[in-house]
């Protein structure tokens, strides 16, 4: 019986086991499916992390994190979870992918988010032949040609200044005129003398060949169709919260969700359900940035070595 | 324990055309590609003698991923006997792969 399973190898996974073993917590495997670091390792570089003054791409700043949080006995069990069940001692069942099992008295859920599909005409279909939701990883493929950054918050507007640097033009199709991401980033957008911006733009389809994809059509502002011609496209249109393995067979929540599944917690970030804490990207009203996740599994780390302690 | 195989435009053919090969492309800068590596060297330790487990590092082996239309990383290929039976974009478990191997061996 383990005393704390980690769902998720993410800034809130890590921190969370690391606060659990410095705290004492002898039993704490934190299932991860591959190298911990989580999705902020696809992430170009960031600034905005208190305390790391120097700006790093995602998988540098991610580098030391699981060296440091798992100095204290937390141990890595590369599996992937397929579902978390209460038993009824209170107890819990971490189903793994195989078939196979765990017991453990406490879960925190740092499961996270994974980037949003666009859901235009095309999109799956050329997804990653030409559709790509990680610039990091494919604007290589793209180097001095020109490609489309899809989206207006912080995750576009950075991820299309990274691949401004690489390609040759990049169009920023938003569907509205204003952005949602920080004023400094914008101007940095506006500046930058390969971005077209193409707003007020809805997608209306992908188009390609065996190959891949050709281009995309847009409709403008003006209701007129426009054939942007790239052979990539790059989706940053949000997150969808990572919440599968907690539903159980009858197809319900193993504890309170909100209507868009992001997990009820209080600000000890407990769920509805004693012993199982949710942390990160995925609970409700999360900033979604590595520092409140960080925070919110020191946190979760905490109140699970409290819970198993005390019970 | 076994390792994977490197593969370049040189001994990729030859590699891959008898039994059942993973080639698993990425590079150095791509997180997602990393959060395998781990995953990529247990399969070459338990599929030793049994299947070929291979990595194409794309950002030497350019004319090998091109050859092979990759535009999005990682991009795992699988070959039966020299011929591309399937694919999978993205990072899968271990458990997934090992799956896709045993049901091709």
């Amino acid at each position: 019986m383990l005393d704390l399973a980690i769902i998720g190898g993410g800034p809130a996974g890590l921190s969370a086991g690391l606060y659990a073993t410095r705290g004492g917590l002898k039993n704490v495997v934190m299932f991860e499916k591959g190298m911990p670091g989580g999705q902020i390792t696809s992430s170009s570089e960031i600034e905005n992390y208190p305390g790391s003054a120097e700006v790093l791409s995602g998988l540098d700043f991610m580098a030391p994190w699981t060296e440091q949080c798992m100095r204290f006995g937390m141990k890595h069990a590369m599996e992937e979870v397929t579902r978390v069940s209460r038993n009824e001692d209170g107890t819990f069942t971490i189903a793994l992918n195989g078939g196979k099992s765990e017991q453990a008295k406490s879960v925190i859920v740092c499961t996270g988010s994974t980037p949003k599909r666009a859901n235009f005409e095309g999109e799956a279909e050329f997804f990653g032949k030409g559709v790509s939701t990680c610039a990091t990883c494919d604007g290589f493929f793209y180097k001095n040609k020109e490609v489309i950054a899809l989206g207006g918050g912080d995750t576009a507007l950075e991820e299309a200044l990274y691949l401004s640097h690489i390609c040759s033009k990049v169009y920023l199709v938003h569907r509205r005129d204003t952005f949602r991401a920080s004023p400094s980033t914008v101007e940095r957008v506006k500046n930058a003398s390969n971005i077209e911006l193409v707003l007020n733009a809805k997608v209306k389809k992908a188009y390609g060949d065996k190959m891949g994809l050709n281009g995309l059509i847009v409709i403008d502002a003006d209701g007129k169709e426009r054939d942007i011609a790239v052979p990539g496209v790059f989706v940053f249109v949000g997150m969808n919260v990572n919440n599968s393995i907690l539903k159980q067979e009858d197809g319900s929540f193993l504890c309170d969700v909100d209507e868009n599944g992001n997990v009820e917690v209080d600000l000890s970030m407990k769920t509805s359900v004693k012993g199982l804490f949710a942390a990160g990207d995925l609970r409700i009203q999360a900033s979604k940035q590595v520092v409140c996740a960080a925070g919110d599994g020191a946190t979760a780390g905490i109140q699970a070595l409290e819970y198993v302690n005390h019970s | 324990m076994g390792k994977y195989l490197e593969l370049n435009a040189s001994n990729f053919d030859g590699t891959v055309k008898e039994g059942v090969a993973l080639v698993d492309f990425w590079a150095p800068w791509c997180g997602p590609c990393r959060m395998i590596a781990p995953v990529i060297d247990e399969l070459a330790g338990d599929f030793e003698g049994k299947a070929k487990i291979c990595k194409v590092n794309t950002d030497e082996e350019q004319d090998v991923a091109i050859k092979y239309g990759i535009r999005s990383i990682p991009t795992i290929l699988f070959f039966k006997n020299g011929e591309l039976v399937d694919q999978m974009i993205g990072a899968s478990s271990k458990q997934v792969l090992a799956d896709k191997i045993n049901s091709l061996l």
